[in-house]
């Protein structure tokens, strides 16, 4: 059955369900927090951020594990962890589950990060480095380290997304304290994790963002594509703020670190011996 | 297209003019605004320099040999736009280079359908008086010139990705700098500020810079970047931003000009780059920059030019992950080889 899910509509259906499972006692938000204000009025999210978990491996739960780079030994070995996916499982249509279980085995050579490609969302979040948050009325920028993955939360004029991206057209909105962020215009050709969870084109993102102390916020990701998942489904993470006096967002500009590995046999061979 | 004209020329004019009265560096200063024009807030008070704007200009850097005016008439730079922009709508021959590889009159059409960055300037620099980039400095000299020779040691630009240009690698272009200059194409930036910071989304190779402004120290200079790191302040409504710890591999000038277009010409990682942004008018902010780099040059050195209001939004410039261009370049280097080989073994066989 395939079924185009509402944008707004299955949302509160979804995490609704998740509650009654009982599962992900993350997504347990303390109401009453109130974020300080920006100075035009807005619940201020301004602020480096980062993720403490181990999602950048595999969303769903999974024991520890070996890595796939045999002399980098336990320096690139899984840690192990419960997951950020609601509920454990994703719903993946039965040819999908088989087309991520293709990219597991395949990830050396079919992961988009390993060619320093743009993350895409909402992998990007939770990647093991910091992103900032840069808040004005129009504009919400959402800057990662990691090979510079930029995005512009359009607060205004909504417009659909010009063309495919790797990190998706985002419209925002505020939900009482909640940043509210759709995206969509994605090209298909990013994933979830390095365990070869992925999508396609069809894929739309809601992300809502909730301040729920000082130095946390909380981040619930609703994930619709019908071409890959038999349902919406939901994953929910805390957010901490990199309270470091000087923390800041540096280059991690990987194109440099990737050339060998991608254009290295296209190298001319030189008589002097130098490569 | 409506040509507003800075008034800054004028202003600039002035500065200069106190400079050769006293011989000194011309220190960059804040553009007057037009007219008693007041500078937009944000809701933090700060001056607004929110929006999208565009520094694409037909201006060079440096002033063309037999050029000695300093500006052009506002008519003159009218001509040379209009005949900028018919070569941007003129057919290519079909079967050329110019007819399968960027055919401008395709895919890049900045200086006929875009907002320009119009300057009446001769040349971005204004400091030294003669619109030249000052002399190099014997170690300066020397610097490139092993830089010069090191490339060719590797093999020169097509015998690696690492050998090749670095906009052709997706690692750096014009836009981002610092300094920010016209990018050649999609000459365009984001801006976007909160109280404590300054984000300039450049839209080639999506290079942002989140500039602190927060008072912090500069950055230990063992962090060595692409794009250094950036401190700045306000004077006045002035955004003043200083920037250190470039990592000496994007030498600047960033091939502005064909004479410079080389990546072993330039600065070195010693460079320090002062900017100002003023807003003058509600399309227009003025962005100066000094340039001090005592290792290759003998003095510093500034220019000024424009940024426009341009419409929006930015482009996902995925460069990178869609370089086919580096590698159908080395195929076609490594072919080119192949086949002179084989024709040199073919001489030897007859």
């Amino acid at each position: 059955m395939r079924v185009r899910f509402g944008r707004w509509a299955t949302m509160p259906a979804v995490i609704a369900v998740a509650m009654i499972l009982g599962v992900s006692s993350a997504t347990a938000q303390s109401t009453d927090y109130r974020a300080p204000q920006t100075a035009a009025g807005f619940p201020d999210l301004n602020g480096i951020w980062q993720t403490i978990n181990s999602a950048h491996w595999s969303i769903e739960p999974h024991a520890a594990g070996p890595g796939i780079v045999r002399e980098l030994g336990a320096s690139v070995a899984v840690p192990a962890g419960h997951g950020v996916v609601d509920g454990g499982t994703i719903p993946y249509r039965p040819e999908a589950l088989l087309q991520r279980d293709e990219n597991f085995a395949n990830r050396l050579e079919l992961d988009p990060e390993i060619k320093c490609y743009l993350p895409g969302v909402p992998r990007a979040t939770y990647m093991p480095f910091p992103f900032q948050i840069i808040q004005s009325e129009q504009h919400i920028m959402i800057v990662h380290e990691y090979a510079g993955a930029v995005r512009t939360i359009y607060m205004e004029n909504h417009t659909p997304a010009p063309a495919p991206t790797w990190m998706g057209w985002s419209h925002g909105s505020w939900d009482g304290e909640t940043l509210v962020i759709d995206t969509q215009g994605f090209n298909g050709q990013t994933w979830f994790d390095r365990a070869g969870n992925f999508h396609s084109e069809a894929l739309h993102v809601i992300e809502r963002i909730t301040p729920r102390s000082e130095d946390t916020m909380m981040y619930e990701v609703t994930i619709e594509d019908p071409e890959v998942f038999t349902r919406p489904w939901t994953m929910s993470m805390p957010l901490y703020r990199r309270v470091e006096a000087n923390a800041e967002i540096l280059e991690f500009e990987c194109v440099e670190f990737v050339e060998d590995l991608i254009y290295g046999h296209l190298r001319k061979q030189l008589d002097n011996g130098t490569q | 297209m409506n040509h507003v004209f800075l008034n800054s020329g004028c202003i600039a004019a002035a500065v200069i003019s106190v400079s050769l009265l006293t011989a000194i560096p011309v220190e960059a200063q804040a553009p007057d605004p037009i007219d008693g024009y007041t500078v937009p807030r944000t809701a933090d008070g700060q001056p607004d320099f929110e929006g999208f704007w565009t520094n694409a200009t037909r201006t060079p850097l440096q002033r063309p040999e037999g050029v000695t005016n300093e500006f052009y008439t506002a008519e003159e730079v009218a001509a040379t736009e209009a005949r900028e922009a018919a070569l941007e709508t003129a057919p290519t021959v079909p079967g050329t280079v110019a007819d399968v590889h960027y055919d401008y009159s395709q895919f890049g059409l900045t200086y006929s359908q875009s907002t320009l960055a119009t300057s009446l300037r001769t040349s971005l620099i204004f400091d030294p008086p003669d619109g030249r980039i000052p002399p190099m400095t014997a170690a300066g000299q020397r610097i490139v010139a092993q830089r010069e020779a090191e490339a060719l040691l590797k093999g020169g630009r097509f015998a690696s990705a690492e050998t090749n240009e670095l906009d052709d690698r997706c690692i750096a272009m014009g836009g981002s700098g610092p300094p920010m200059m016209d990018a050649g194409y999609n000459s365009n930036y984001q801006i976007v500020q909160n109280r404590d910071f300054i984000m300039i989304l450049t839209e080639m190779i999506h290079d942002v810079r989140i500039i602190p402004l927060d008072g912090r120290e500069q950055a230990d200079d063992k962090i060595r970047q692409w794009m250094g790191t950036s401190r700045a302040h306000w004077e006045g409504d002035t955004l003043v931003v200083e920037t250190a710890n470039f990592n000496g591999k994007k030498p600047f000038p960033f091939q502005p000009d064909a004479e410079v277009r080389p990546t072993y010409y330039g600065s070195t990682e010693n460079m320090r780059v002062t900017e100002r942004f003023s807003r003058v008018d509600d399309e227009t902010i003025v962005y100066q920059f000094t340039i001090d780099d005592k290792t290759m040059w003998t003095r510093s050195w500034s220019a000024e030019l424009p940024m426009k209001k341009t419409i929006g939004p930015l482009f996902e410039h995925a460069c990178h992950e869609g370089n086919y261009g580096l590698t159908n370049t080395l195929v076609g280097a490594r072919l080119e080889e192949q086949e002179a080989a084989e024709a040199t073994a073919a001489q030897k066989t007859n």
